[in-house]
């Protein structure tokens, strides 16, 4: 790997000819990698796939009007599966392909794991669903930002909805002991302490991955919860489900972005009906999410998945970054990132200090005859 | 006292889903001492065959019940098919072998079906309708069991019958019996050791299928990777009811089955797998072989 000064007195020197030489454009010729990291195959490729055909289609579109300072941008694609463990080498393999700039990864527990790589390389990296608070809030990763708003703002309206609309007096807060599930949960958990108006009734983390889940229904039944707050993903989300409704239990069911996908709803079939889960703002009456959603079905031939727009967002907004900038250089694409409003499908957006965006929220959606709709 | 009931039920349940994937294990490993780690996997592409044929019998048009029998029998044959040519494949060339070469092979064999069904099938989580109808004496309790449970119970019961008269009573179950006690003098008295070896391993996985297809209708979805987690539970249901016993697996999944459920009610699902094994080391320090369990001059 080279070394962090290498590589910054490399770019002076390129910046330096760049600027003395050829004063409109940049060096030509070179490309600009841009590393797509995420699940791309396992149990939560659903999630993963989406923003590899983002990222392919602005790219497309870039590329046919002659890329960015006039160098072509190429995609670096790298699967994590998900994994921390497996992110490490995602990231440190991106790296060794000399990648500028990357955008994912998808899950937070694997994002946190190669941040701490791509930073000792000051590589910038954005996630277009990392949605586990610390990444951005604790400071201790200048490098990374994102197109989704944090779990603290969406275990608010979790609660908030629960509360104001279900008028919900006894919650049950359950995780899947994950990063992602887990920090929802305990925000989801504290919020309703706070609240006179409603008590936790049960806290607990299940086992992804068990047989079944009939124990933690029967206790949450017996614990005479009326709604269930869970933070975590469809898998687990749809078994619990499943045998809440096949034991006859009508406990209202509200999670997170984790479970706002398709497959959930393919999966529990009828038992899915009347799930609240929360998911990025519905940007369905924004044009160029229109045209991006029409992109992708011409593409593709289907529907785009989870986090397809937040994806398209984040790669419009790095490409921007870089092309403001003027070049791939850390300092001068970060500030670029915090400075420069972009149009995106998700809206305007530009990015505070500390790497959430600014002008990106959440809404509560809930499954009425097999699709996700949003509740007003 | 409903809430123990529930939990009780509950731990019975999965406890013999545990035991229909136990009872494969532990005859494998009553005849030739080998865990056979890809009985999972048999498992688990048991439930897919009877997916493929539900989704092409519903397309027909036919009635559940008709489609629950053609997809548990198919599903059967093609599971023993597979557990047939596995042991053909990756554990006969390896008979005389080091022990622990076969059972690298067995790891191996386990790894490489996940991912074939991977690759093959889908990296997804597939929805697997529920083939058993909820039968109208069950519903005033339906929110404490369901159809499906008791179907699960029954054939626990009935199979781990028929596999006890299967190795008792009959001159196969002589045969096996002679094998796993010296595989050479049972073949100078004139049993062909590989055909009773084999019928063991078609027996082992036409269990396992017929676990397939109930526990998915169960839990309502499959995936290629459902077959590790039931594997490594079952397993340690087999060594806790004392491997090579039939009835030690039924009791060792019960057991396996009701810690879990009660450790989630009564404590936390935080602790569930604490528990579970817990209990496993308690039990092996007072009884190493297991509660049904012979000890003896055998080592893994």
């Amino acid at each position: 790997m080279k070394s962090c000064f290498g590589k910054v007195f490399f770019t002076a020197i390129v910046m330096a000819f760049a600027v003395s030489i050829m004063p409109c454009t940049g060096s030509a010729a070179d490309t600009i990698k841009l590393g797509i990291a995420g699940a791309h195959s396992g149990d939560l490729a659903s999630y993963g796939i989406p923003s590899v055909n983002a990222a392919k289609l602005v790219v497309k579109d870039i590329n046919a009007k002659g890329g960015i300072l006039g160098s072509e941008v190429v995609l670096l694609v790298e699967d994590d599966v998900c994994k921390p463990e497996v992110a490490t080498n995602t990231a440190t393999k991106l790296l060794s392909n000399g990648v500028d700039i990357v955008m994912g990864h998808i899950c937070s527990g694997a994002t946190r794991a190669a941040l701490g790589i791509y930073k000792s390389e000051n590589i910038i990296c954005m996630s277009p669903s990392a949605t586990n608070p610390p990444l951005t809030q604790s400071g201790e990763y200048p490098n990374f930002y994102r197109t989704i708003a944090s779990d603290d703002a969406q275990a608010r309206l979790e609660v908030d909805f629960a509360l104001d609309v279900l008028k919900a007096g006894k919650i049950a807060v359950l995780h899947d002991k994950g990063d992602y599930g887990k920090g929802l949960a305990e925000f989801a958990k504290s919020f309703i302490e706070k609240d006179p108006r409603a008590e936790v009734v049960l806290y607990e983390g299940v086992t992804p991955g068990a047989v079944d889940y009939s124990a933690v229904v029967q206790k949450i039944k017996h614990s005479k919860a009326d709604t269930v707050i869970f933070g975590g993903y469809h898998p687990e989300a749809s078994k619990i489900v499943m045998q809440m409704r096949k034991k006859r239990m009508k406990t209202c069911f509200i999670s997170d972005d984790g479970v706002k996908d398709d497959t959930f709803i393919k999966v529990a079939g009828k038992y899915a009906e009347g799930v609240y889960a929360t998911g990025p703002k519905d940007t369905s009456s924004n044009p160029l999410a229109i045209a991006a959603t029409e992109a992708h079905k011409k593409t593709y031939g289907t529907d785009p998945g989870a986090f397809f727009l937040n994806a398209y967002a984040a790669t419009q907004a790095l490409l921007n970054a870089i092309e403001k900038a003027g070049s791939t250089d850390y300092n001068a694409v970060s500030k670029a990132l915090k400075t420069e409003y972009v149009e995106t499908p998700l809206g305007k957006i530009k990015f505070d200090n500390k790497g959430d965006a600014i002008g990106i929220g959440f809404s509560i959606y809930q499954v009425q005859s097999g699709r996700y709709v949003e509740v007003k | 006292m409903d809430y123990f009931l529930e939990l009780f039920l509950g731990g019975l349940t999965r406890g013999s889903i545990y035991a229909l994937i136990a009872l494969g294990y532990t005859m494998v490993y009553g005849i030739i001492e080998l865990i056979n780690f890809a009985h999972g996997e048999i498992y688990m592409i048991g439930a897919f065959t009877a997916l493929i044929v539900i989704s092409v019998l519903t397309l027909m048009g036919m009635n559940t019940i008709a489609i629950l029998v053609i997809a548990g029998v198919v599903a059967v044959i093609y599971s023993s098919a597979y557990g047939y040519t596995v042991e053909k494949i990756a554990y006969k060339p390896l008979r005389n072998a080091p022990r622990l070469s076969a059972l690298i092979s067995a790891i191996g064999m386990s790894l490489f079906l996940q991912n074939y069904v991977r690759l093959a099938q889908t990296p997804n989580f597939l929805s697997f309708p529920n083939l058993i109808p909820d039968f109208e004496f069950i519903k005033p309790y339906a929110h404490i069991i369901g159809s499906t449970e008791i179907v699960i119970l029954i054939t626990t019961a009935v199979v781990m019958v028929l596999l006890t008269i299967l190795i008792k009573f009959t001159n196969t179950g002589k045969a096996m019996r002679a094998t796993s006690q010296d595989k050479t003098m049972a073949m100078l008295v004139g049993i062909n050791v590989n055909r009773i070896i084999s019928i063991t391993f078609v027996a082992g996985s036409a269990t396992a299928a017929i676990g397939g297809v109930l526990i998915a209708s169960h839990i309502g979805m499959i995936n290629f990777y459902i077959g590790f987690m039931v594997g490594i539970k079952a397993f340690v249901a087999a060594v806790l009811g004392g491997i090579g016993s039939i009835p030690g697996a039924v009791l060792g999944g019960f057991i396996l089955g009701w810690t879990e459920s009660f450790a989630t009610g009564y404590v936390s699902s935080d602790y569930e797998d604490v528990f579970a094994f817990l209990f496993l080391v308690l039990i092996l320090i007072f009884r190493p072989a297991g509660i049904l369990g012979r000890s003896g001059k055998h080592e893994i």
